[in-house]
C-alpha cells in the first residue's frame, strides 16, 4: 500500500512525444540547479525564445502564447521553492502546503506545455525560470534568502514570498485579460481562471497560515 | 451577515484533522481501475455493482477533439429527456428507451462552459468564455458588444429544436447557476450565477465595476447576480440584484511584522483586491429546506434563502484539506451536506498514487440545530490513476434509497463512483464504472499531445437511471445491480421515485410513495446492520409477504398491526430510529391500502 509520504515523481509519464522527455529532464534539474543564474530579463523581452508566429485562424494571440511561456517559468519557480520546504524543516502545514503546490503546478506545466507543443509554439522547459523574470518571481537574493534562512524562519520567508510570487500570477492573468482579444482559445481562458481561483484560495490561507505563525 | 463563528470555524478543521485523516482510503494499485487498458471508445472498464445500459457517442457537430473546445459539460432532465452541455453547444437527448438514446437536437452555438438547468420550457445555458458571442458565431469576439458572458435563455418546447430567447450579461459571466424558485410566487423563478471571472469593464458592460469592499453595493465583484425569470416573459429576465454572502468573510489578516509587498511591476497600477472569496464555484440550493450551499473559493458556505433576494449567510468552513471547494449535495434530510474539491481544476491527473489524498476528495458536513456547520470524514476514490488521466472530485446527486444517503458523482477519467455517506464520518464506496485512460492518438493528432481530456463531468441518477456526461467520448447511462451493500429492494424502492424535472444544483425533496420496496428497503438495512433481532426481522418479512397477497381491507388490517407491533419493539432495538421508520412506511402502506 502506498504510504502518506510524498515524494511524487511528476515526470512519470507513460505518453508519447517529446515534451515528455523535456519535461522529465528538466523537471529534475529543477532541484539540482543553482539558484543563481536568474537574470534580469522582462516579460517583454523573454530570454531567447524564438519569434512568436499565429496562424491564420487561430483564436489565440501572441498575448496567449507569451503569457503560457511566461507561466511555465513562473510555476517552474515556485516548485523550485517549494521543494525547499522539507529540507527546510518547515512546520507540517507549510510542508503540505509546499507539496500541494508543487503538485498542482506540475500538473499545470504539463498542461501549458501540452497546449503549446499542440499548437506548434516554442514549449519552455522547467528551467526556464532562470533566465526569465516575471511579475512576482524571486530574484536572486530573494532566493538566496529563503534557502538560507533557518529552520525557524524559513516557514515566514517561505509563506510571504509565495504569496508575492502568487500575486505575480494573478497580475500575469489581469494583464492577460487586459489584452484586447486575448485569452478567447478556451483552453488559455479555462487555465487562467483555474489559475485565478486556486491560487487566489492559496493566498488566502497562506494569510491564515502567516498570522497564525505570529501568534506563536 | 457577519458571522462571528465563522473565524473559529476557520481554525477549527486544523485540530480535527488526524482523526479525520484516520478515516481516508487510500489508493490501491490492486483496485481493477487501476490498471487498465488505454483507447478512446475501446479502452479497458472496470465496473462493480453497475452494468452499463447504454453508451452514445457525441453527436458528429462535437466530435472534434481540440482541447477543451468541444468537451461536453453538465446535464440537465426533463420530461423524457436529458440537455447535455458542451463547450460548443449542446445536444439534447431523448431516453425514452434508455438502450437506445436518440439525439434530438445538436445545437452549435460557442458557449463555454455550457452547464444547463431546465423549467417547464425553458433551458438556462452558462455562458462564460471570452470568445462566446451574442450570436453563437465561432470566431471569437472582436467587438466587445459581441461578448455574451451570462445566461443564454432558450424556449425547449419543442425540444427538438431549441430556439433562443434571450441573453442575459452578467458582470462576471456565469461559469455555472443555479436556480430557486420563488417561493411565494409560482410565475417568477432566480437564477444565482456563479462567475468566476472578475468584472467586465464598465465599457463592455454598463454599470460593472471591480471594488474592493465586498459590502459596497456598487462593486460587482463580491456578489452572485440574481436574475429574476419572470416564466410568462423570459425574454424580460434581468439581473435584479446581487447576492452579497461574502460580506464580512474576509480573509485572514497579513502577518503585521512584514508587510505586504507593493506590486512587482513598475506601472503604479493599484495594489491587488483582498484574497477573500468573491465567487462560488457553484451553489446548490435546496428550496424545500431554504438552504444554499455556497462552494466559494477557499469556503463552504451556509445561506438561508428564505428571500431569494436576501440571502443571509449563516455559517462558513474552510479547511487546508480542500483547495477549491467546487459543489454541494445535501442528504435529503438536510442534516449534512457534502462537498467536493476540484484541486487541479479537473484537467490534472490529481488521483494517482502519489496524489496527496487529502485533496481533490469530497468532505460531508453535518449541520445542526443551529444551522452552523461541522466537519466530519473524507471520501477520494480508491483507486490509483495514471498521469494521462485528469481526475479529481467532480458532479454528482443523490440516489433516492430510503433510510440511507448516497450518491453517485463523476470523477472525470477517474470514472463513476456510488458512495455512501450515512455514516457522516466512514464515507464508504458501493459502486463503480471506470474506463482506461482515453488513448490521445485517435483523439488528436498532434504528436505532441501525450493525454487527451475527458471522463465523468457529472453523474446523475434519474428516475431508475444513472446518466453520465464523458466530457470527451459522449453519454453513458448505467443501472446499478443489487449486491450485499444495496438489496433489490433498496434500488427498486429508488426507482419508485420520480421527478419530471431535475436540476441537480437546485436539489429536489425526495418523498418516497407507499409502497412494498420501501418497506423492505428499512427491513434489508435493519437486516445487515444488525439494527433489529434477526428472528423478528424474518418474522416481518413473512408477515409483509402474507399482506402483499392480501386485498383491500384485509392488508390494510394486516398491515396495521404489523406497524404496530414494529412500532412497539423501536425502543428496544439496535437501531431504534430506522425500525420506526420502517413502521411508518408500513402504516402509509396500510393508509394505501383500500
Amino acid at each position: 500500500m502506498p504510504s502518506t509520504s510524498h515524494h511524487p515523481d511528476p515526470g512519470v509519464k507513460r505518453g508519447r512525444g517529446v515534451v515528455v522527455g523535456i519535461l522529465l529532464a528538466s523537471l529534475l534539474s529543477v532541484v539540482a540547479s543553482p539558484a543563481t543564474a536568474q537574470n534580469q530579463h522582462s516579460m517583454a523581452g523573454m530570454g531567447d525564445h524564438p519569434r512568436i508566429a499565429i496562424p491564420p485562424g487561430a483564436l489565440y494571440t501572441v498575448a496567449d502564447v507569451t503569457f503560457l511561456q511566461g507561466m511555465i517559468a513562473h510555476h517552474a519557480q515556485a516548485i523550485h521553492m517549494s521543494r525547499m520546504a522539507a529540507r527546510h524543516q518547515a512546520n507540517a502545514a507549510v510542508q503540505r502546503l509546499a507539496i500541494k503546490i508543487e503538485q498542482s503546478q506540475v500538473a499545470e506545466i504539463n498542461i501549458m506545455q501540452e497546449w503549446l507543443a499542440r499548437n506548434g509554439q516554442f514549449v519552455p522547459d522547467t528551467a526556464s525560470w532562470h533566465t526569465m523574470q516575471m511579475s512576482g518571481m524571486l530574484t536572486a537574493a530573494e532566493l538566496q534568502e529563503l534557502d538560507a534562512a533557518s529552520a525557524g524562519a524559513f516557514d515566514r520567508t517561505y509563506l510571504t514570498l509565495m504569496i508575492q510570487h502568487h500575486e505575480g500570477a494573478l497580475e500575469m492573468v489581469r494583464d492577460l485579460f487586459a489584452t484586447a482579444g486575448a485569452a478567447q482559445d478556451v483552453d488559455v481562458s479555462v487555465f487562467a481562471n483555474d489559475v485565478v481561483t486556486v491560487q487566489t484560495a492559496e493566498i488566502g490561507a497562506m494569510r491564515q497560515m502567516l498570522s497564525q505563525l505570529a501568534d506563536q | 451577515m457577519p458571522n462571528p463563528r465563522s473565524l473559529v470555524a476557520l481554525l477549527a478543521p486544523l485540530a480535527l484533522l488526524p482523526s479525520l485523516l484516520a478515516a481516508q482510503t487510500y489508493p490501491n494499485a490492486a483496485d481493477p481501475r487501476s490498471s487498465l487498458a488505454a483507447g478512446r471508445l475501446d479502452a479497458g472498464v472496470a465496473v462493480k455493482n453497475m452494468r452499463l445500459v447504454s453508451f452514445s457517442p457525441k453527436p458528429a457537430a462535437f466530435d472534434t477533439a481540440r482541447g477543451l473546445t468541444f468537451i461536453n459539460s453538465d446535464l440537465a432532465f426533463s420530461g423524457h429527456d436529458v440537455y447535455q452541455g458542451n463547450f460548443a453547444g449542446f445536444t439534447v437527448w431523448d431516453v425514452r428507451d434508455p438502450k437506445a438514446p436518440k439525439v434530438l437536437a445538436a445545437v452549435a452555438c460557442i458557449t463555454s462552459q455550457g452547464d444547463p438547468s431546465v423549467y417547464g420550457n425553458l433551458l438556462f445555458i452558462s455562458a462564460e468564455g471570452r470568445a462566446n458571442r451574442n450570436d453563437c458565431a465561432k470566431n471569437g469576439v472582436q467587438d466587445p458588444k459581441d461578448h455574451m458572458a451570462g445566461v443564454r435563455i432558450y424556449d425547449v418546447s419543442n425540444p427538438a429544436a431549441p430556439q433562443l430567447i434571450t441573453n442575459v450579461q452578467t458582470c462576471k459571466g456565469s461559469h455555472t447557476h443555479t436556480i430557486v424558485p420563488d417561493p411565494r410566487d409560482s410565475s417568477v423563478i432566480y437564477i444565482y450565477v456563479s462567475g468566476s471571472q472578475e468584472a467586465r469593464p464598465d465599457s463592455e458592460l454598463a454599470g460593472c465595476r471591480n471594488g474592493m469592499d465586498p459590502a459596497d453595493t456598487t462593486n460587482s465583484l463580491y456578489r452572485l447576480d440574481v436574475i429574476r425569470v419572470p416564466l410568462a416573459h423570459p425574454e424580460q429576465a434581468s439581473v435584479v440584484t446581487g447576492a452579497r454572502i461574502f460580506t464580512g468573510l474576509n480573509p485572514a489578516p497579513r502577518a503585521a511584522s512584514r508587510p505586504a509587498r507593493p506590486a512587482n511591476n513598475a506601472s503604479g497600477q493599484p495594489a491587488p483586491p483582498p484574497t477573500g472569496p468573491r465567487n462560488c464555484h457553484d451553489v446548490t440550493a435546496y428550496p424545500a429546506m431554504h438552504l444554499l450551499g455556497g462552494a466559494c473559493g477557499s469556503y463552504g458556505l451556509l445561506v438561508d434563502i428564505s428571500d431569494p433576494l436576501k440571502p443571509v449567510r449563516l455559517d462558513a468552513v474552510s479547511d487546508t484539506n480542500f483547495s477549491l471547494w467546487h459543489t454541494a449535495v445535501f442528504s435529503n434530510d438536510g442534516r449534512s451536506v457534502v462537498f467536493t474539491d476540484e484541486w487541479g481544476g479537473g484537467t490534472g491527473p490529481m488521483c494517482q498514487a502519489t496524489s496527496m489524498m487529502e485533496m481533490g476528495g469530497n468532505t460531508i458536513l453535518t449541520i445542526d440545530s443551529g444551522r452552523t456547520y461541522t466537519q466530519h470524514g473524507y471520501f477520494k476514490i480508491p483507486s490509483a490513476q495514471t498521469a494521462q488521466e485528469n481526475c479529481v472530485s467532480h458532479n454528482g446527486g443523490l440516489i433516492p434509497v430510503p433510510g440511507r444517503d448516497i450518491m453517485v458523482q463523476g470523477w472525470y477519467q477517474g470514472g463513476v463512483s456510488v458512495v455512501d455517506f450515512t455514516d457522516r464520518d466512514h464515507p464508504r464506496e458501493l459502486a463503480y464504472f471506470d474506463r482506461g485512460p482515453i488513448d490521445p492518438m485517435p483523439v488528436d493528432t498532434s504528436v505532441h499531445a501525450p493525454r487527451a481530456i475527458g471522463g465523468s463531468w457529472g453523474a446523475y441518477w434519474w428516475n431508475g437511471f444513472i446518466y453520465s456526461s464523458e466530457l470527451d467520448r459522449g453519454f453513458d447511462i448505467f443501472e446499478l445491480i443489487p449486491s450485499d451493500d444495496l438489496s433489490a429492494n433498496e434500488i427498486a424502492a429508488a426507482k419508485l421515485v420520480h421527478l419530471e424535472q431535475y436540476n441537480p444544483q437546485s436539489q429536489p425533496h425526495i418523498e418516497w410513495p407507499a409502497a412494498f420496496p420501501v418497506v423492505r428497503a428499512y427491513l434489508d438495512q435493519l437486516i445487515r446492520g444488525n439494527g433489529l433481532a434477526s428472528a423478528r426481522t424474518t418474522a416481518i418479512a413473512r408477515s409483509l409477504d402474507a399482506a402483499e397477497r392480501q386485498r383491500g381491507p384485509a392488508r390494510r388490517t394486516s398491515l396495521e398491526r404489523l406497524a404496530r407491533e414494529v412500532n412497539a419493539e423501536a425502543k428496544n432495538a439496535r437501531d431504534p430510529e430506522r425500525v420506526t421508520a420502517l413502521a411508518a412506511a408500513i402504516t402509509g402502506l396500510a393508509g394505501a391500502s383500500r
